[in-house]
């Protein structure tokens, strides 16, 4: 018991803070804690998840990438486009997703074959993709997608009762825990993060494993892409504006270091939950946004300021 | 003697969250002496400077300053009363100048404007340094810029010019090369005549019978005893230090030297810090590799290793050349390199014992790219104990063990991949008496199973006592391979400054 304490000590925090928050919301709002409620709030946080899932992995090897969201919208179009000339759906996804692998994977190698730092980088590549996506799309919405089953499920189905976007989120999340916790690439993810110059001459090949990091990101964000595009039965070319600075919230709400090395992907999970669940509960209880906005922020600070103390 | 002392610590005792660091410790400086304080890692040496100089505060004891009892609660304190630390880790900030940096937090400006007076300033500096006697360091000189033993002269400076009394020096002479270390014997010595005392703090012997008039030792936290340099022993001082007798200083070898494994021909590096390269290395052999700073001897291992980029050359393992595009390649040929900078480069600090050694290990601990737990938790347990790491278990992060310690988790890491070659550079650097001899008892070990291992050491004392053959480098060039039984410090010196061909 007492190494699980010291083994999880930093996702604690952030999951007992969870469940303070979620109590206090169910006394105040009789319908929080409804079977529906808390599936369509898995749901909202399903898109936030899965792009902070990435992000996780970029941070502990001490990088940042901003340009989720925009790749997450060209990812979107393009997958969007796709399927209005009439592509198999399921071909167009898988597509969709290979682009966003190779996006994800050039902001790797501009990173590791350019020695260009992280945040400029991917500064850069965000302005790039989105631009890319204005001219693809000619600033408009791409609309009557596909009213195929295949792609309608990915945004609104349900198995079993809980809804598609939740499982992907699921299976993707148990995947990549297995990554971290499990692998080499895991293994060397942390060791990066940890300290770079020990791992290279320790025979790491740091430079393919953060192109793999910024890689796979690349795709989780277009997945998410793919969920909204469905969710929304259009592509928009400015979706997933400002989302990389809710995933790395969630990122840092879990209690994952900026500086790379140490965190867990529990706790980004913990930290989207948290972030949904405020998100939703303030609109149960019909708080303006413009006040969620200090709530959230107000949040985040929190939760850093908590973290640094137990250290 | 009736004189009071400088500084007289009595009775000191420390206790961090109930764990005694210090108990009943003795420690008195008097003026104008220098004062070594001795102790293996872990003994309590930088727990009691902490404590004198109020970072630490004390549970009991008294400290008295020229007789009159004290209480700092900050280390500017401390530096009121003429008490000053000089850190192993320089307080120097590299991008501003010489002078900028001495009048940091106390820059001179005219009046109350907050304009500062740069003129000043700089003559101020200037003095100082010319006070030193030391003439090679302009004002102007951008800090960082300078060599490791100018910028400790600076930080001397800097203390004088509070008036310091006391020099607290921690291992100062860790990354000097020898002709720097004469240079600041020599202003130690200076200032001792002009009524400066030191509290000198190092692992290495011969420097603190060269230069020290007390010593005082410590272990395990407490006081052991104070002693005239004059009136004792090296092998007493040891002895002291570790509670037991040691032996021998260097463990007998008992290896056999066979075919060549590791051969290096004509290797030039890119940035011209080396040319032309060649030397071989045998099984059961152990190549010293001797030379001043900056001769190229850390650049040429990382450059074999494939962590530095080379002009030309070849390297050849068991008579096949090696491809060497990244440290992988050669780790998988069977060469471990045991880095300079454990800290930097060797270690990741913030991790356990256990991740540390499983990183160079990653192959043999996993299976289509999933690590086999029981498989890590056996290679690094049969390492730990091995090489006796004292810990309190494989998931203690290494940042917490002392410097011996995480040498031994660098080297135990190496030894995974069961190394026909290893390099091995400065293996010893600020590593206490006891696991320096451990560290060349392994180093034999290796040998008698047949490793080629090349130690690269500034500690002339070292090369010779554990070297089978040496090799000399000057200015990137090798000046000369010698043999055990023929080689002396003297016949080292002088092919390493340039002597030789």
């Amino acid at each position: 018991m007492k190494r699980f304490i010291s083994n999880n000590i930093s996702i604690i925090g952030p999951f007992i803070g969870l469940i303070i928050f979620s109590i206090i919301l169910g006394i105040m709002s009789d319908s929080f804690f409804t079977l529906d409620n808390l599936l369509n709030l898995l749901r909202q946080i399903s898109i936030n998840a899965l792009i902070a899932f990435g992000m996780t992995f970029v941070i502990l090897t001490a990088g940042i990438d901003l340009s989720v969201g925009s790749i997450l919208a060209l990812g979107s179009a393009l997958t969007a486009g796709l399927l209005t000339s009439g592509m198999d759906p399921v071909l167009a996804v898988l597509i969709g997703l290979l682009i966003g692998l190779a996006l994800g994977a050039i902001n790797g190698l501009i990173i590791t074959k350019g020695k260009v730092a992280p945040f400029i980088a991917t500064l850069a590549t965000m302005t790039i993709y989105r631009g890319i996506t204005l001219v693809y799309t000619e600033g408009r919405p791409i609309t009557g997608l596909s009213d195929s089953f295949a792609f309608e499920m990915i945004g609104k189905g349900y198995i079993f009762g809980i809804p598609f976007p939740v499982i992907l989120m699921l299976i993707a999340f148990a995947i990549l825990y297995f990554i971290l916790k499990k692998t080499v690439l895991g293994r060397q993810v942390y060791a990066i993060g940890g300290n770079e110059e020990a791992s290279i001459l320790s025979g790491i090949k740091a430079d393919r494993v953060k192109i793999w990091v910024y890689s796979i990101t690349g795709m989780l964000s277009v997945l998410a892409g793919i969920i909204l595009t469905s969710r929304l039965n259009s592509a928009q070319p400015t979706a997933g504006a400002s989302f990389e600075l809710d995933a790395i919230a969630a990122v840092v709400i879990g209690g994952t270091s900026l500086a790379g090395g140490k965190g867990k992907i529990v706790g980004t999970l913990v930290g989207a939950l948290i972030i949904g669940v405020i998100d939703n509960g303030l609109n149960l209880l019909n708080v303006s946004s413009f006040y969620q906005q200090i709530v959230k922020g107000a949040i985040i600070l929190l939760a850093v300021l908590l973290d640094r103390r137990s250290k | 003697m009736a004189i009071t002392p400088l500084v007289e610590m009595v009775g000191i005792d420390k206790s961090f969250s109930g764990n005694q660091v210090l108990h009943n410790v003795q420690f008195n400086v008097n003026k104008g002496e220098i004062h070594a304080l001795m102790g293996e890692n872990g003994a309590g040496k930088s727990t009691l400077v902490k404590v004198l100089t109020g970072i630490h505060d004390r549970d009991a004891g008294e400290i008295r300053v020229n007789g009159e009892e004290v209480q700092f609660i900050n280390p500017k304190q401390a530096e009121a009363k003429g008490i000053v630390v000089i850190h192993q880790e320089l307080n120097i900030i590299p991008n501003l100048t010489v002078a900028q940096n001495m009048f940091l937090g106390k820059e001179i400006k005219y009046g109350r404007t907050g304009i500062l007076n740069h003129k000043k300033m700089k003559s101020l500096t200037e003095e100082s340094l010319q006070k030193l006697g030391v003439i090679n360091i302009s004002p102007d000189d951008i800090a960082g810029e300078l060599s490791v033993g100018k910028q400790q002269m600076v930080e001397i400076a800097r203390a004088l010019a509070t008036n310091a009394e006391l020099i607290i020096m921690d291992e100062p002479t860790a990354a000097l090369t020898d002709r720097e270390i004469e240079s600041l014997f020599s202003v130690v010595n200076d200032l001792k005549e002009r009524g400066v005392s030191f509290v000198y703090i190092s692992h290495r012997m011969e420097e603190i019978f060269q230069i020290c008039d007390r010593i005082t030792i410590l272990r395990d936290g407490e006081f052991i005893g104070t002693e005239n340099i004059r009136e004792t022993s090296f092998e007493k001082v040891v002895k002291m230090m570790v509670g037991r007798e040691l032996g021998e200083r260097y463990p007998t070898k008992s290896n056999q030297i066979g075919n060549v494994v590791l051969e290096v021909e004509n290797l030039t590096s890119k940035d011209g810090t080396f040319k032309n390269v060649s030397f071989q290395v045998r099984e059961g052999e152990i190549l010293g590799v001797a030379g001043l700073m900056g001769a190229g001897r850390t650049e040429v291992m990382e450059t074999i290793f494939g962590y530095r980029k080379k002009e030309s050359g070849i390297i050849k393992l068991d008579g096949k050349t090696l491809r060497n595009g990244h440290p992988s390649d050669l780790i998988k040929a069977g060469i471990g390199f045991i880095t300079e900078d454990r800290k930097m480069k060797g270690l990741i600090l913030g991790s356990s014992i256990s991740e540390n050694i499983a990183l160079a290990n990653l192959k043999t601990i996993s299976q289509n790219g999933v690590i086999s737990n029981k498989r890590e938790n056996e290679l690094v347990e049969e390492l730990i104990n091995r090489l006796h790491v004292r810990t309190t278990g494989k998931n203690q992060e290494v940042k917490s063990l002392s410097g011996g310690n995480q040498q031994k988790v660098v080297i135990a890491k190496w030894l995974g991949i069961k190394p026909k070659v290893l390099i091995l550079d400065e293996p010893t650097r600020g590593v206490d008496i006891g696991a320096k001899k451990e560290i060349y008892t392994i180093m034999n070990e290796l040998t008698e199973i047949g490793v080629a291992v090349i130690m690269v050491s500034s500690e002339l004392p070292e090369v010779l006592g554990v070297s089978d053959r040496i090799m000399v480098l000057h200015e990137g060039k090798v000046t000369a391979f010698i043999n055990r039984d023929e080689a002396d410090q003297e016949k080292i010196m002088f092919a390493a400054t340039g002597g030789n061909r």
